[in-house]
């Protein structure tokens, strides 16, 4: 599975994940603090600066992001065209369009590395209550590990079903699909046991 | 231990592929996603606790910048789109079903998972949605519930899905139905 980051390194690469998420959380929240236009023109403006600045590249693959907005901002548009009060509908759109570039931003800019790093951090406190951080970062990486599996299971499956039949496969294997995956689970829990278990999982 | 652990990374990893499956459209154009059925699926399989657990997990994978949710879309943005609310409500959601699960040992698992995923997967998960699109696109709670409704029909035969799909789990698998296991 191939992480959303950006494919050009830009200067924010190197600074902290922690700071960039902090300064991200105070930023969202401004915006929703004022409705004032142009105060969300000026934000909207200075958010495409910033993706402008690390190259055409970046810019694109930063435009490549917010395409499921369209058909909100042509809602809100033809909405507040109606109901004549556009400037209102276009301040709502700005923020919508700078809230999410601005965490998009965060994720274009940072590896799942120090995302990792900032979890292990957040999942600190959580040790009070009986968190293991360690079974978390195991459970992530078992998510990331599974999910191309369960795709692979399921091309593996369909492929199986067209070769015997020249109908579209659909719902019917779905139940299957869900079978194998959860004898692929019991596997690896045996697999985790044997290689002496979660329990005992060294803490740091 | 271990098997809770991998059944909540599996379920999580589940709705994952599940949003790298195409689109389906509805007789009336309107675009749905099978993920939610994982989300019922999630609940009605793994019960309450385990079935929130897991949609926390998924929720993180995707805040990390795994582009997870359906169409390739990942990352803290998600939480402040249009969409956001609902995918706040996926936890609770999952949490409602699996309750619901649990508890209600009366009629057959087909008939108590179907109206549980409708109950946790439709009714919980639309009040998330709902709050989030009329904050994120300033409109009353009436008029973004207005914007959705198109969705319900789909969602509805999505519940169908996963309760039947429970109960037929349920008897090739009874000891991985883990709301059922005791």
């Amino acid at each position: 599975m191939i992480s959303l980051s950006s494919p050009v390194e830009t200067r924010a690469h190197r600074w902290p994940a922690g700071v960039k998420l902090a300064l991200l959380s105070v930023t969202t929240l401004g915006l929703f603090l004022t409705n004032n236009p142009l105060f969300h023109a000026v934000i909207l403006l200075a958010v495409i600066t910033l993706y402008a600045l690390p190259g055409k590249v970046f810019f694109l693959s930063g435009c490549r992001h917010l395409r499921i907005l369209a058909p909100f901002i042509v809602i809100l548009m033809l909405w507040h065209g109606l109901s004549d009060d556009l400037a209102y509908g276009a301040t709502i759109t700005m923020r919508l369009v700078s809230a999410v570039s601005m965490a998009n931003l965060l994720t274009m800019t940072t590896r799942l590395t120090d995302m990792m790093e900032v979890v292990r951090f957040l999942a600190r406190p959580l040790r009070r209550l009986g968190l293991n951080p360690r079974v978390l970062e195991l459970s992530m990486a078992l998510v990331i590990r599974m999910t191309p599996t369960l795709v692979s299971r399921g091309k593996t499956l369909s492929q199986a079903w067209r070769a015997r039949s020249n109908r579209r496969s659909g719902w019917r294997i779905i139940l299957p699909f869900t079978v194998l995956a959860l004898d692929d689970a019991d596997h690896v829990a045996q697999a985790l046991r044997a290689r002496g278990g979660l329990i005992d999982m060294e803490d740091e | 231990m271990e098997k809770n652990v991998v059944y909540i990374a599996l379920f999580a990893a589940l709705v994952a592929a599940l949003g790298l499956t195409p689109r389906i459209y509805l007789g009336f154009g309107v675009p749905i996603t099978v993920q939610t059925v994982g989300v019922m699926l999630c609940g009605s399989m793994l019960g309450a606790k385990r079935g929130a657990l897991a949609m926390l997990l998924f929720l993180l994978v995707m805040s990390a910048g795994l582009p997870v949710v359906a169409g390739g879309l990942g990352g803290l943005g998600m939480f402040v789109s249009v969409t956001g609310g609902f995918l706040v409500g996926w936890p609770f959601a999952a949490f409602v079903t699996g309750l619901i699960v649990e508890k209600w040992r009366g009629p057959s698992l087909a008939v108590v998972a179907t109206i549980a995923s409708m109950v946790g997967g439709i009714l919980v998960m639309y009040v998330f949605g709902v709050i989030g699109m009329s904050i994120v696109l300033e409109k009353t709670l009436l008029e973004s519930t207005l914007l959705v409704l198109a969705f319900v029909p789909g969602d509805i035969v999505k519940a169908v899905v996963a309760g039947t799909l429970t109960a037929a789990i349920y008897k090739a698998r009874p000891a991985s139905v883990l709301s059922r296991a005791n």
